[in-house]
């Protein structure tokens, strides 16, 4: 056992899978300790908020301020403002209205935003100029207001008496806050999903219950294909022409196929995680089955096996001594499997709107399909579901590759 | 040996069919045979000719398709997992590979607790539980301190087909099924484990069966020879009678092809 252990570590293969997996499995474990935030928690009013670090403006406000005179402070504001792209917009449209383009320079900022100012029309229309055109060139006009002006901005509070604004600050275009010193500050790593959620917390959670899903999916399939593999390999005579038939007549039916018309009859309220689990395993077993009971057949004739009944063992602890040992780095290769194709069928089903009902527990199957539900995929928001395939791909990546390195440690075929 | 031969076990039109249709086979057809205690009987045959299946069938571990084994004069009932159990107390074998004969995953205690276990030892204080070990593993020259806590892959070929033996010392049976006991192991070690075997046989008074493919050995050891050809015995009697005067064709062949040191090797085939 500790010398099948030690070969298995050796194994280069199994060792990156391994630790993949175990990477994944610790984030899952002590980030919810870390950072107890409830994982559906509606933070955000709006959707898809970008990646990045969010201080709060208010407290922004009313925290010290600090002057820094740095070189590239102005220019970077611009350029925050008026990219390059808009720059190449403003030129199209002075031209457009008539202005001769060696008189326009896109690099000199002031000369360019004088020429626009003089020219820009919001009511001109500019032959060949779709509407969405136009609505950008709206946006882009407020968007300049102000973009050159160097003075601060003033802090005013409205009086509750007369109703006028009275000020009560002022800030300076070289004012800085210390972020650490702003009470409200939240690093949204991964943004916000389309409901507000914060996606990262969101998938730590979802990844946990779907590496659930995935395990109670496995288990149930592999403990119904060994339990049935067993009894028909070993019994042999008619047992095995039913259990056979059976599992012959599951082949025949796409399992994906089974596993949407039973999701479907539970209906929405009764599907919850475990359910789905369940159901996944009662849909997979097919396979195990059929691999265990060829193997049970070619083991039941051997002659430890024989030994071991003229000793006067039971059928139960001659398959349980002589038997399951023989297959049991089978049953687990087969296991790995299970769980990691129970993670790829939750997600299959979820996108199929048939996974779990959404309000209680996040799967990595339901926040792809409320990602592709709001279009975030269109829209490139690509917080919201690149992370969530890439999770995926990294835990069937690691069990797979834990499998293959299993199978060249016990198949003196692959052994080299 | 007594005038009055008893007998142990014998058959009568004992058949196996394995499949059926067009993929029946025929392994073991309408066999007869008396075996008396005492004796040492060998049954001949090349490979495929249904030996093992007999050997299996007269252990109790395939049932016969048709025909009867009479165990002691009575016909044999192995219906429930206790009347086996009780019947493996008085047959027991020796399997031709001792490689696969055992679990790999038992150390060599285990296999040897299982017999003095089987033989209702299974109280008995451990101290007495070693020494009984030990007598069998002394018996066939192998020391049990050495053998405890190992696996039996650690051993010899010789060395398992030996523990394979200490095994019968431990549970005395009436007959032993020895299926091609030497086949796997080298030809000094098959002196040797012959040896033992007949030891053990003068020692515990018991029945052993040969299936084997060499007629040399069959010769050498046995009392009474059945020569099997197809799933049917074509000849039987004394040892003598059926090696130095056979009858049949198929003996004469077996005995051709026994290999020769001082004559060139007939290769054709018949």
């Amino acid at each position: 056992m500790k010398h099948t252990l030690r070969q298995v570590f050796q194994s280069g293969k199994f060792l990156i899978g391994f630790s993949i997996f175990s990477f994944i499995l610790l984030v899952v474990i002590i980030y919810p300790r870390v950072i107890t935030d409830p994982p559906l928690q509606i933070i955000g009013q709006g959707t898809f908020f970008p990646p990045g670090l969010y201080v709060n403006v208010y407290d922004s406000l009313n925290t010290p301020y600090y002057t820094l005179n740095l070189p590239n402070a102005t220019r970077n504001r611009i350029a925050s403002k008026l990219s390059d792209e808009d720059r190449q917009a403003i030129k199209e449209w002075l031209t457009a209205v008539g202005i001769s383009e060696d008189q326009i320079d896109v690099e000199n900022t002031a000369q360019l935003l004088e020429q626009w100012a003089n020219n820009y029309d919001p009511t001109l229309r500019v032959p060949g100029m779709t509407n969405a055109r136009r609505n950008y060139f709206i946006r882009l006009n407020s968007s300049l207001s102000r973009l050159l002006a160097t003075e601060g901005v003033s802090i005013a509070v409205r009086n509750e008496e007369t109703g006028e604004l009275e000020e009560i600050g002022a800030v300076t275009q070289t004012d800085y806050v210390n972020a650490s010193q702003v009470p409200n500050v939240r690093l949204l790593l991964l943004g916000t999903d389309n409901f507000g959620r914060d996606v990262l917390t969101e998938l730590v959670v979802a990844t946990r219950v779907s590496l659930l899903i995935g395990i109670v999916a496995g288990l149930v399939a592999t403990s119904i294909g060994l339990a049935l593999g067993l009894l028909s390999g070993y019994v042999g005579g008619v047992v095995d022409d039913v259990i056979t038939f059976i599992t012959n007549l599951f082949i025949v039916i796409p399992s994906f196929v089974l596993l949407i018309l039973i999701s479907f009859s539970i209906g929405q309220n009764q599907r919850g995680p475990i359910t789905i689990a369940v159901v996944i395993g009662f849909t997979s077993w097919v396979w195990t089955t059929r691999a265990v009971r060829s193997q049970v057949i070619s083991l039941r004739n051997r002659d430890h096996v024989n030994l071991s009944k003229l000793s006067g063992y039971s059928i139960v602890h001659i398959i349980l001594k002589d038997i399951l040992p023989y297959i049991a780095s089978y049953v687990v290769m087969a296991l790995i499997l299970q769980i990691s194709s129970g993670i790829i069928a939750e997600a299959g089903l979820s996108i199929l709107g048939l996974g779990p009902r959404t309000t209680e527990v996040p799967t990595l199957g339901l926040m792809l399909y409320w990602a592709m539900i709001y279009q975030a995929h269109i829209f490139g928001k690509w917080w919201a579901y690149l992370p969530v395939l890439i999770t995926i791909a990294l835990i069937t990546f690691s069990m797979n590759l834990m499998n293959t390195g299993l199978d060249h440690v016990f198949n003196p075929a692959l052994r080299d | 040996m007594s005038d009055e031969k008893k007998l142990c076990l014998s058959g009568k039109g004992v058949t196996k069919v394995f499949g059926v249709g067009r993929r029946k086979t025929v392994a073991v057809d309408h066999v007869d045979f008396n075996f008396y205690e005492g004796e040492i009987i060998s049954i001949v045959g090349e490979s495929g000719s249904g030996k093992t299946t007999l050997a299996k069938m007269l252990l109790g571990l395939i049932n016969e398709t048709e025909g009867d084994i009479y165990f002691q004069g009575e016909k044999r009932d192995i219906g429930s997992h206790r009347k086996k159990k009780k019947y493996w107390k008085s047959i027991q074998a020796i399997f031709q590979d001792p490689f696969s004969a055992y679990n790999t995953f038992n150390k060599i205690d285990t296999v040897l607790l299982d017999c003095i276990r089987m033989r209702g030892g299974g109280r008995l204080p451990h101290e007495q539980k070693v020494a009984m070990m030990t007598e069998a593993c002394s018996f066939v020259n192998l020391k049990f301190a050495e053998l405890t806590n190992k696996y039996p892959f650690e051993l010899s070929g010789g060395q398992q087909q030996r523990l394979m033996i200490a095994r019968i010392f431990l549970l005395k049976p009436k007959i032993l099924l020895a299926d091609e006991p030497t086949s796997m192991i080298d030809a000094c070690s098959r002196a040797t484990i012959l040896d033992m075997l007949m030891q053990l046989r003068d020692e515990i008074g018991m029945t052993p069966i040969f299936i084997t493919h060499d007629i040399g050995l069959a010769y050498y050891v046995s009392d009474s020879v059945y020569i099997m050809e197809h799933g049917r015995f074509v000849e039987s009697g004394s040892a003598d009678e059926v090696i130095l005067r056979p009858k049949e064709p198929y003996t004469k062949r077996l005995l051709n092809d026994v290999p020769k040191i001082y004559e060139e090797w007939d290769l054709s085939t018949v």
